[in-house]
């Protein structure tokens, strides 16, 4: 038994739901009680698909646990089929129905429906909702995939999208960039899965010559599966960031056997530039805390150290599954990997890293609120603010450009940062009055002199003479919190009771090595 | 049963209360009875609402209240893995130790609701006895108890109705000499709660209690003395716990715009023999600034269908409103349950002939409501999008559960709630087509 307050991943019947709403001519038919079909408002609401996603619940109640629950489904079941006509269909349970043990795949295949169903066993009480996503699409694609099709005779520059979903973080947009960077490339693209794929387009995904693999949480088992018995190759690396496209470019048109000099020396990305330019200069060694679904957060990893310079001081993600990547990649960053689902634990892990700047899913940007803290969103679970109305990826060259303006605006830029040491001293540049561009009423206290945690290695109490508290005081308020906390480690480390002004500008002298 | 005759705004009779309801089996697209738990741990301050369920209540709960913009709300899940439905895990240990680290790190809470739900109802996971034995653990510092918002047993506002259930068990009996007093039973917003007050005790009715309090530890008593006024009309298990204890109901509909306000106080008044004319003189400026601020709304919605599926069990109390206040015609009014005796005096004053249907099949509704192509749809969240892409205009239903709609001062903001949909279609014009 686990206390939760809050959920970074629903339970695995959601991740079948972001599947079988991303499709069209399938059908979801789930053995849930009353109160599940709030699932519902997620895509209706968050997404704002305007239509309702495909399922059908049978919302049992207490009174039908002493009769037939498993009627209800073979109504229920038959009732869809009937109204909707699907190409195919998907069966299974939620938490409560597993628990009752009524076996809707066997039910439904007594129903003899002259369409393909398919079963999911989705252990609710071990499992969450990417493993859900993934397991259901690996199901559908073993159930309709055909493999009889004539190896020889694929399109060698051809190829399937795989892993956007319903309910992704900038799935849509995405997909749009990968087709227009593989076009360049001159690859086809046999089919996109599961988005706006049909059952009959399931069954052709062998036609292609190798799979692109978006999102390795939802595709990576059902490209697996594709790769074993019908002989696809697939790709390895997730297109975030300039170095990241740049590699994919040469993954896939190495698969392909197509020269990928061109797409390479097409300049398409500003952020090599933007990053470049002397007003990037303060960017560089920004400390920053990174959290998320384990393919956005190691995406965003890479790009902070390669791409910004920034320095990457958290690393970690909801998704045990990717547990080893992430662990593997942090220890290449000299960090130790935050794997949690528990949001408490990853506030704490931030408040110890004292980051400048957090790359985070919706929680952390709360986190971030509270904390003072500059945030930009990188990852799922998502938000209706994660459906922005442009077109807004995150993968390929306009997802890099999209990147950098995203984590970049809520910082201060390099001139503002300059004026405002300045400035001062203004009566409208104060330290109490908090940056515009964060758009917060002026701050009572400064958040980053409230968070100078005592080291704990700390042997004495170490305190501040009045002098040197004002000499700090003349240190411009964004860099102040920085200094206290390294004054005070660096005395705390060397057993000074008294930090006087020598003591702050040893310091200084110290850690500006 | 006779009732009164009289001619209703659209010229129709008047009367619901033998009308035949429409009851289906089917999808039911309402929400379960833990949702309530989003407006209840507002509401009552020092309270937590620990769920005992699942990764999806969990999830419920949050999708349902957007509760990402509170710092760490007073309502948590203990996830049941599979290691407590292995047996591996004791589970009373174990949620011995979950609500111990809860109360730890929340030295705030005084009250702790153990909240049932699917699951644990599934596996018969005794959370009264739970609740005894933690009660006794933590008392006097927090007192423990429970109830079920499961969805197999309750839909949505139920699930109040549960939690007050729960508040009114634990009562204390009115002391011998005790006077007459009142109850108003059913959360309301704050500011609702407190003009009301005003006005009862502008009446002279100054023993007034509010359940739920907002102090969870507030004293409650209850007892042949008490009169109870019901101020919302999903309550049935509550009222029960009331009477079994003594308590008499005073019959009203429920106090939504200018009129049925009115006549909510009005049945206190008479009940606590308020004079006509102190009563007209405490309500009379309330009255009036209700009709001011409807009378601003009811051009845009005099004789315009509508349609409500079933939500919160407030659609007859709203249809009543919308019907005799605002002039709207009712094509169907859909309730997920009709407690015909608390929504008496509502279904009298609805036109006759109005199609009630109780229950759900949310399929076939949907096909009625094409039918019937009604001016305005009230639903939930799921149905609300996918209906507006039809073409319909939608209020979304849970935004009448959220919002302070109760009372003279909140008249003319429920009557804009109903009013704004189709303003804001009329705004966009033809911006969706082509």
């Amino acid at each position: 038994m686990q206390l939760t307050v809050w959920t970074y991943e629903g339970p695995p019947h959601v991740g079948a739901m972001r599947i079988a709403t991303a499709m069209k001519g399938l059908h979801y038919v789930l053995h849930a009680p009353q109160g599940d079909t709030y699932a519902d408002l997620l895509f209706t609401m968050i997404e704002r698909r305007n239509a309702r996603p495909p399922v059908t619940y049978t919302t049992f109640q207490a009174r039908d646990l002493g009769g037939d629950t498993a009627e209800i489904f073979k109504t229920s079941c038959f009732d869809a089929y009937e109204r909707f006509m699907p190409e195919a269909m998907i069966v299974g349970a939620s938490c409560t129905a597993e628990l009752i043990q009524d076996d809707p795949g066997g039910l439904a295949k007594a129903l003899a429906l002259p369409i393909p169903v398919i079963p999911l066993e989705l252990p609710s009480y071990q499992k969450k909702e990417n493993w859900g996503a993934a397991e259901t699409f690996y199901r559908i694609v073993r159930e309709l995939a055909r493999g009889d099709g004539d190896r020889a005779a694929r399109n060698p520059k051809s190829c399937n999208i795989l892993g956007p979903t319903a309910l992704g973080f900038r799935h849509r947009d995405d997909v749009l960039e990968i087709k227009r960077l593989l076009r360049a490339l001159g690859i086809t693209v046999n089919v996109v899965a599961p988005l706006d794929a049909r059952p009959s387009d399931i069954a052709r995904l062998g036609e292609a010559a190798f799979n692109v693999v978006l999102y390795p949480e939802i595709a990576e088992p059902a490209a697996r599966y594709l790769a074993k018995t019908l002989g696809q190759p697939m790709t390895t690396i997730v297109p975030i960031g300039v170095n990241a496209t740049r590699d994919f470019i040469r993954e896939v048109a190495e698969l392909a056997g197509v020269n990928p000099d061109e797409v390479l020396n097409d300049r398409q990305s500003r952020l090599p530039w933007y990053s470049a330019s002397v007003d990037s200069t303060y960017l560089t060694g920004k400390r920053v805390f990174i959290f998320g679904d384990a393919t956005h957060a190691l995406a965003a990893a890479r790009i902070a150290k390669q791409e910004l310079g920034f320095d990457v001081v958290g690393l970690g993600t909801f998704s045990r599954e990717f547990a080893r990547p992430m662990r593997e990649a942090a220890s290449a960053l000299g960090l130790e990997a935050l794997i949690t689902d528990d949001y408490l634990d990853v506030e704490k892990a931030i408040i110890d890293a004292q980051p400048e700047l957090i790359l985070g899913t919706q929680m952390e940007r709360h986190i971030a609120k509270r904390l003072g803290l500059p945030c930009a969103v990188i990852s799922a679970p998502v938000h209706v603010q994660d459906f922005p109305a442009r077109h807004s990826p995150q993968m390929g060259f306009e997802g890099a450009n999209v990147i950098f303006d995203t984590w970049v605006h809520p910082l201060m830029m390099g001139l503002e940062e300059h004026l405002l040491s300045m400035f001062r001293n203004d009566h409208e540049f104060h330290d109490r009055a908090a940056p515009s561009h964060l758009g917060q009423a002026p701050r009572a206290a400064e958040p980053e002199t409230v968070q100078a945690a005592p080291s704990e290695k700390a042997p004495v109490i170490t305190g501040w003479a009045a002098d040197a508290e004002k000499e700090l005081n003349k240190i411009p308020f964004f860099v102040r919190g920085k200094a206290r906390r390294n004054t005070e480690r660096y005395a705390a480390e060397r057993g000074v009771p008294l930090i006087t002004i020598e003591t702050l500008y040893d310091a200084k002298a110290h850690f500006s090595r | 049963m006779n009732l009164p005759f009289r001619p209703s705004p659209n010229g129709s009779e008047l009367g619901c209360t033998d009308q035949q309801t429409l009851k289906q089996r089917g999808q039911h697209e309402v929400f379960c009875g833990l949702t309530s738990i989003v407006w209840l741990h507002r509401k009552i301050e020092n309270a937590f609402f620990l769920v005992v369920g699942s990764r999806t209540c969990a999830h419920l709960i949050q999708s349902a209240a957007g509760v990402m913009i509170f710092a760490e709300p007073r309502f948590g899940t203990a996830i049941i893995d599979e290691r407590d439905l292995a047996g591996l895990a004791d589970i009373d240990d174990e949620l011995d130790s979950v609500v111990g680290r809860l109360l730890e790190r929340r030295p705030d809470i005084e009250l702790l609701f153990l909240v049932g739900s699917c699951p644990s109802e599934v596996i018969k996971l005794d959370l009264k006895r739970a609740a005894q034995r933690l009660s006794k653990l933590h008392m006097p510092r927090v007192r423990v108890l429970n109830y079920s918002g499961s969805g197999i047993e309750t839909t949505f506002t139920q699930g109040e109705d549960a939690c007050l259930s729960a508040l009114a068990a634990e009562a204390q009996p009115e002391a011998q000499n005790a006077s007459e007093h009142l109850i108003v039973v059913g959360a309301l917003a704050d500011i609702v709660e407190d003009q009301f007050r005003r006005l009862f005790s502008e009446m002279g009715i100054q023993n007034v209690t509010f359940l739920p309090a907002k102090k969870a530890n507030a004293p409650l008593i209850i007892g042949p003395k008490t009169k109870y006024l019901l101020a919302q009309p999903f309550l049935g298990d509550t009222a029960r716990v009331l009477e079994d204890r003594g308590a008499k109901r005073i019959t009203a509909p429920f106090p939504l715009g200018a009129e049925g306000t009115t006549a909510w106080l009005k049945a206190a008044a008479q009940s606590f023999g308020v004079s006509e004319e102190k009563f007209a003189s405490v309500t009379a400026a309330g009255h009036r600034r209700a009709l001011i601020a409807m009378d601003a709304h009811r051009d845009a919605l005099q004789g315009k269908r509508i349609f409500f599926f079933p939500d919160s069990q407030l659609e007859v109390p709203l249809a009543r409103f919308v019907s005799e206040e605002l002039g709207m015609r009712l094509v169907e009014v859909g309730t997920p349950y009709l407690h015909r005796a608390h929504l008496s005096e509502d279904l009298a004053r609805l036109p006759s002939g109005t199609l009630l249907s109780e229950g759900q099949d949310v399929e076939r509704q949907l096909d009625r409501c094409r039918a019937e192509d009604p001016d305005l749809v009230v639903c939930g969240l799921g149905l609300a999008n996918p209906l507006e892409a039809e073409g319909m205009t939608t209020k979304w239903s849970i935004e009448l559960v959220f919002t302070p709609i109760q009372g003279y001062d909140q008249a003319g903001d429920l009557a804009r709630l109903f009013s704004r949909p189709l303003d804001r279609r009329t705004r966009l014009g033809g911006l969706l087509c082509n």
